[in-house]
């Protein structure tokens, strides 16, 4: 918005907390305006009184060591230079391949270059890529979509060779290659610079899961194939290298990091479901394979049941949720049919209780610094039902997720009734038959 | 010798920079209607509010408003005009 205030004429001075300010110089960098004017302030500015901010105002910039104020009256009257006024056009380009060096040089320098995920990679040789390729009919030069870490970032693009170095690098079988591109081309990254630490859930559905072996029993959710494995590594590391980057202070802001982000992948055990597979009730065909990317991973609740007590049990978890991160449930087929034997015999029936009984009082469901960010101004704008939670009164409780928001799939080797509630919303849909 | 590997980069395609002139400085600020753009982060209110205060105490010459866009993250054009129409300068914050 800074920039775009500079290009409207206004001068423009953009306040960041000192801890993104590398991430704040990459960006303007990245839009053609490197010398924008940026001031920093130390971090946190969330939950300090006026009093602590005010001492941010008339101390110096981390930065600069400055004073603050100084750096901003400094930025909106300073004379321009020759440079300022120029801008900076450049091109970037990224080669097909890198000099040929051994294999102990090569990754040391993936791994100096935050290409990998810091384990061990496969290392993307001609031959290899190759092999990968033979995995789809499309051609290698193909785009298959463009990604980003954030949304104030720009995109890059990629095509079906680029995805096929990534899932080399994985591990992943030539197989495994339409499922792969079907998540590189959901427009969904796996590695979100968001300072949540955001990971993604990716859930397939459909014939392809039997045909590469995902296993959906016993340990689904993993470790233990080898396609679920490579397939969730290969979403994350194509997710960072195709949209440039992930690295810590520049394109990775994830305060605590997330280790759903090595891998998340798996199989719905649609023979075991007492209910329709997910990617049905999407819309998608049964003989049709699909993946369905939930974004998320930021918060884990687990139980078993339904025993006796499972509706205060599964209320607490709904509640104890972040009310900005809708459920994505997985349920063992044990569990699974526990609750058909309850009357709950469509997956819809459960997710509406879950959305009735997702309660908080109005005060904390708002006290809440992403809902802040991002249902407060759209309450204000009147939007439902952000507004009528805006409207009710401190004490009054309020349901904090709709039932199109709720997921829920089933997977598991019924060893016990178990269930998991992951932080997940559904944020992208993608065939793979589209990519064989 | 240790063979030497040819592999692939892995990095996908940057798009092209284009470069965007910095809009011309004001001479001083007296008289001039400054906007604090308030970014929509958790208690940036608070610190525009406080922005605002200094500007009050130390630059009384110096005339500011606060604004805030529809939507966190989103450029906002209308208030972009609005800017445009009735300030001289901005300060945006507090950007995470």
């Amino acid at each position: 918005m800074a920039a775009a205030l500079e290009q409207d004429g206004v001068p423009t001075v953009a306040v960041h907390t000192h801890v993104f300010a590398r991430l704040a110089r990459a960006t303007a960098l990245a839009n053609g305006m490197p010398r924008m004017r940026q001031s920093f302030v130390p971090q946190p500015v969330v939950d300090r009184t006026p009093g602590q901010l005010r001492g941010y105002i008339e101390g110096n910039d981390p930065i600069s060591g400055r004073p603050f104020v100084q750096e901003v009256l400094e930025g909106l009257t300073k004379p321009l230079d020759e440079k300022d006024l120029q801008g900076l056009s450049f091109e970037r380009t990224t080669p097909r391949l890198l000099e040929p060096d051994t294999a102990e040089n090569l990754h040391r320098l993936f791994a100096e270059n935050h290409w990998t995920d810091f384990l061990p990679i496969v290392l993307p040789t001609e031959e290899r890529v190759e092999r990968m390729l033979k995995g789809t009919k499309l051609p290698p030069d193909k785009v298959v979509g463009r990604l980003r870490p954030a949304v104030f970032r720009e995109f890059w693009e990629f095509t079906v060779e680029k995805v096929a170095v990534n899932a080399v690098m994985a591990g992943a079988r030539p197989e495994y290659f339409p499922v792969i591109l079907a998540l590189a081309s959901s427009g969904v990254t796996a590695r979100s610079s968001s300072t949540n630490s955001f990971a993604t859930i990716s859930v397939v559905n459909g014939p392809i899961r039997n045909e590469i072996g995902m296993n959906s029993g016993i340990g689904a959710m993993g470790p233990y194939d080898h396609a679920s494995a490579t397939i969730g590594r290969a979403y994350s590391l194509l997710s960072q290298n195709l949209q440039g980057g992930s690295v810590p202070g520049e394109t990775y802001m994830g305060s605590l990091g997330n280790w759903y982000a090595y891998s998340a992948a798996f199989a719905e055990a649609e023979e075991r479901s007492p209910w329709e597979p997910l990617h049905v009730q999407k819309g998608f065909k049964a003989n049709e394979s699909v993946v369905c990317v939930f974004f998320g991973g930021w918060y884990t609740h687990a139980g078993y049941g339904p025993r006796a007590t499972w509706q205060e049990k599964m209320r607490r978890s709904l509640s104890a949720v972040e009310q900005f991160s809708p459920p994505l449930l997985v349920l063992d087929p044990i569990a699974a049919r526990g609750f058909v034997e309850l009357g709950f015999d469509k997956k819809q029936k459960l997710i509406d209780w879950c959305a009735k009984n997702a309660l908080l009082p109005a005060r904390e469901y708002w006290d809440n610094q992403w809902i802040q960010y991002l249902n407060r101004p759209r309450a204000v704008a009147g939007v439902e039902p952000y507004a009528s939670r805006l409207r009710a009164k401190p004490d009054e409780i309020i349901q904090i997720f709709e039932p199109e928001e709720i997921n829920i799939v089933v997977a598991g080797g019924e060893t016990q009734g178990a269930w998991k509630m992951i932080s997940g919303g559904l944020r992208g849909m993608a065939s793979v038959d589209a990519w064989r | 010798m240790a063979e030497r590997l040819s592999v692939h980069d892995p990095r996908g395609y940057p798009p092209k920079v284009t470069g965007k002139r910095l809009a011309p400085r004001l001479q001083n600020l007296d008289g001039k209607t400054v906007f604090l753009v308030d970014c929509l982060f958790d208690n940036s209110d608070v610190f525009m509010d406080q922005m605002q205060r200094w500007f009050g105490q130390h630059l009384p010459a110096v005339k500011t408003r606060t604004i805030k866009p529809k939507e966190t993250w989103a450029d906002d054009a209308e208030m972009r005009t609005a800017i445009t129409a009735d300030g001289s300068a901005a300060i945006l914050g507090v950007g995470l």
